[in-house]
């Protein structure tokens, strides 16, 4: 399939920011591999994922969250995201992904940390 | 005359006495001759009827054609064997071994011989003649039976159970079974053909006509979804073996319950009515009766049944039930019976009880009588509308084609913006499901989606060619699980939709493996 999808890294107060932009389905993996490897290299505070301009989440995307998720526990890193509609951030409480990663209402507040999971 | 007794036994063991008299022929020195039959309009036959006593055979001159085989054959004497004034045979008589002439003694004799001996004669004609039709009338009523049986195993044994519809039938033959015949034939994609027919004849060749009928239009409804198609197709079948004479006049309509779209062809059958809230409406379409010749196309119309509609399909059974005056039941007053009588079964009850009023309790049915009707319910439970239904190729990411068109089947309806998003997602990872796990990804079998409309709710219906339920076998997603390595991190999709909808439902059937989604209409938002 073709992707939908693209992420861009940028570095925001010590905060590496993903900004995971179309679908996050099974066509997003590599892009979020890829970005993820790019946010992380250089040891950030955290790292916040940006799916202000994501459309579309389904269960594949689900699962490469869930991924990132247990990448992200492994080394220690908070992993925080924000720009979700309430639909996706009903779907992250659902699947408990918000337990585990902190849901912000916006990208300040996603970078300084507010809200975050105490579980993350 | 020693042969005498043996040829009256012979001779008179025929039962057709009354047409031509056979003529028991005795002669001596020659003990076979051939029998003597005497035409109806033969003069010899009026003579020797009113004949008093024993004929001279020679001395007759008669124009007869028996008379001069008679004479040929060497008879010389001839006695009638009347009972009770109807001339019943004749005893023939060869010359004497003597070969002296019949005295007036051996004549007298002869003729008392003659008087006692005929009624004896038409005792055992008419009970030789009563056997004979008590084997025929048998042979009949073992014919009608056979008959009965036939169609009796032609027959549905039961009637479908449709959400929202009432089916109803009533088929009850003549004593001389005819060629009626009706039939409801579950089809693919919940569709239900009807049928309704007529063999002309009775008994058992329109038994067996209306037998290979039902088959042949049994096997197209499967194949073809055009009514007008499958009465073509059974028509050019039937064509080659018809019999002379036999044709089958055949009403067949294909319903979609869901929606009551009723698709429907006729071939030369009586007319059936729709009972709607205006009136009664007739349901034309021009085809020729089955059978009769190859080519034949046959037009096709569509109507929907709304709520409370009512749908009756007939034999001329009941039309053309005579009174004693001989005065026909008419379609007319069929098409009025329908247009006042509720529906439904009560139309069947109502329309035979007017029927048995016309022809007069004691009357034997004339024909087959059959009726069919479908009603569509009328109450506020309304069946289900469907709002949209295609297929999507098993292609990765077309779940995005099969949610997007689902959104748009039911943005008119009162679906918050909330509740649309969870059904997306749902048929999302519905059509996934089906996609991967159904299909294989195999592009060829596609995946079926469904929208239909119901009372306060919207049902999705997402099928795959799948035979095994999946649901019981996948494993509840467990985050921690996932997170430490011992669960695969996916495995969400199932989990998800029996959380964004209403009601979760898998089903396993001919069609294939369905998942059923169900999202009731201005449901609560909140979680």
């Amino acid at each position: 399939m073709t992707a939908d999808s693209s992420t861009a890294v940028r570095q925001r107060d010590g905060v590496a920011v993903i900004d995971v932009v179309g679908d996050v389905n099974a066509g997003a993996e590599d892009s979020l591999e890829t970005a993820w490897a790019q946010a992380t290299v250089d040891r950030p505070e955290a790292v916040a994922l940006n799916f202000t301009g994501t459309g579309y989440i389904n269960s594949t995307g689900i699962a490469l969250i869930v991924g990132l998720i247990a990448k992200a526990r492994a080394r220690g890193l908070p992993i925080r995201a924000f720009g979700l509609s309430p639909h996706y951030r009903e779907i992250f409480e659902i699947t408990r992904l918000a337990d585990f990663l902190a849901i912000s209402p916006d990208e300040d507040t996603a970078v300084h940390g507010m809200g975050e999971s105490t579980d993350g | 005359m020693t042969t005498l007794t043996g040829s009256l036994r012979r001779r008179f063991g025929r039962t057709n006495a009354l047409a031509r008299v056979p003529a028991a022929t005795a002669v001596a020195d020659s003990d076979e001759v051939p029998p003597v039959d005497i035409a109806a309009n033969d003069p010899l036959l009026a003579f020797l009827q009113s004949a008093n006593g024993p004929v001279d055979v020679e001395a007759l001159e008669l124009d007869s054609p028996a008379l001069a085989e008679l004479k040929l054959a060497g008879v010389k004497l001839a006695v009638p064997l009347v009972s009770q004034g109807e001339l019943i045979g004749v005893l023939n008589l060869g010359p004497r071994r003597s070969e002296q002439e019949y005295s007036t003694d051996d004549r007298k004799l002869l003729d008392n011989l003659a008087a006692q001996a005929a009624p004896a004669l038409r005792v055992g004609q008419l009970v030789r003649q009563q056997q004979a039709e008590a084997r025929t009338r048998e042979r009949f009523e073992q014919e009608l039976e056979v008959a009965r049986l036939i169609q009796k195993n032609f027959l549905p044994r039961e009637l479908p159970e449709l959400s929202g519809w009432h089916v109803a039938a009533y088929y009850q033959p003549a004593r001389e079974v005819g060629g009626d015949f009706y039939d409801v034939i579950p089809l693919a994609d919940g569709e239900v053909g009807f049928v309704i027919g007529d063999v002309t004849d009775k008994g058992v060749p329109a038994a067996l006509v209306m037998a290979a009928t039902r088959s042949v239009l049994r096997a197209f409804a499967q194949r073809l979804t055009d009514p007008g198609a499958v009465l073509r197709q059974v028509n050019e079948h039937l064509c080659p073996d018809m019999p002379e004479k036999m044709f089958v006049t055949c009403f067949y309509g294909v319903l979609e319950p869901t929606t009551g779209r009723f698709r429907f062809a006729n071939a030369g059958h009586d007319v059936p009515y729709v009972k709607t809230a205006e009136g009664s409406v007739e349901l034309r379409a021009r085809g020729m009766p089955l059978g009769l010749m190859p080519g034949m196309s046959y037009e096709e119309k569509e109507l929907v049944l709304h709520p409370g509609d009512s749908l009756l399909l007939h034999s001329d059974g009941i039309v053309e039930a005579h009174n004693p005056a001989r005065e026909m039941f008419g379609f007319p007053r069929l098409m009025a019976a329908v247009a006042e009588y509720p529906g439904g079964a009560d139309v069947i009850d109502r329309v035979l009880s007017d029927v048995r009023a016309h022809t007069g309790p004691e009357a034997e049915q004339e024909d087959d009588i059959t009726m069919v009707t479908v009603q569509r319910s009328a109450s506020s439970r309304d069946p289900e509308r469907m709002l949209a239904e295609f297929e999507v190729a098993s292609v990765e990411g077309n779940e995005r084609l099969a949610l997007d068109r689902v959104a748009e089947a039911v943005a008119a309806l009162d679906l918050s913006q909330p509740r649309l998003d969870r059904l997306k997602t749902a048929v999302g990872e519905a059509t996934m499901n089906a996609m991967e796990h159904g299909n294989s990804y195999r592009e060829d079998q596609p995946v079926r989606v469904r929208v239909l409309h119901g009372e306060e709710l919207v049902h999705v219906l997402i099928t795959d060619r799948g035979e095994i339920p999946q649901v019981g076998t996948a494993e509840e997603p467990d985050l921690e699980a996932k997170l430490a390595g011992l669960q695969t991190p996916r495995g969400w999709g199932l989990y998800l939709i029996k959380n964004m909808v209403d009601e979760f439902r898998e089903i396993t059937d001919a069609d294939g493996h369905t998942l059923e989604l169900t999202m009731r209409l201005g449901g609560d938002d909140d979680r």
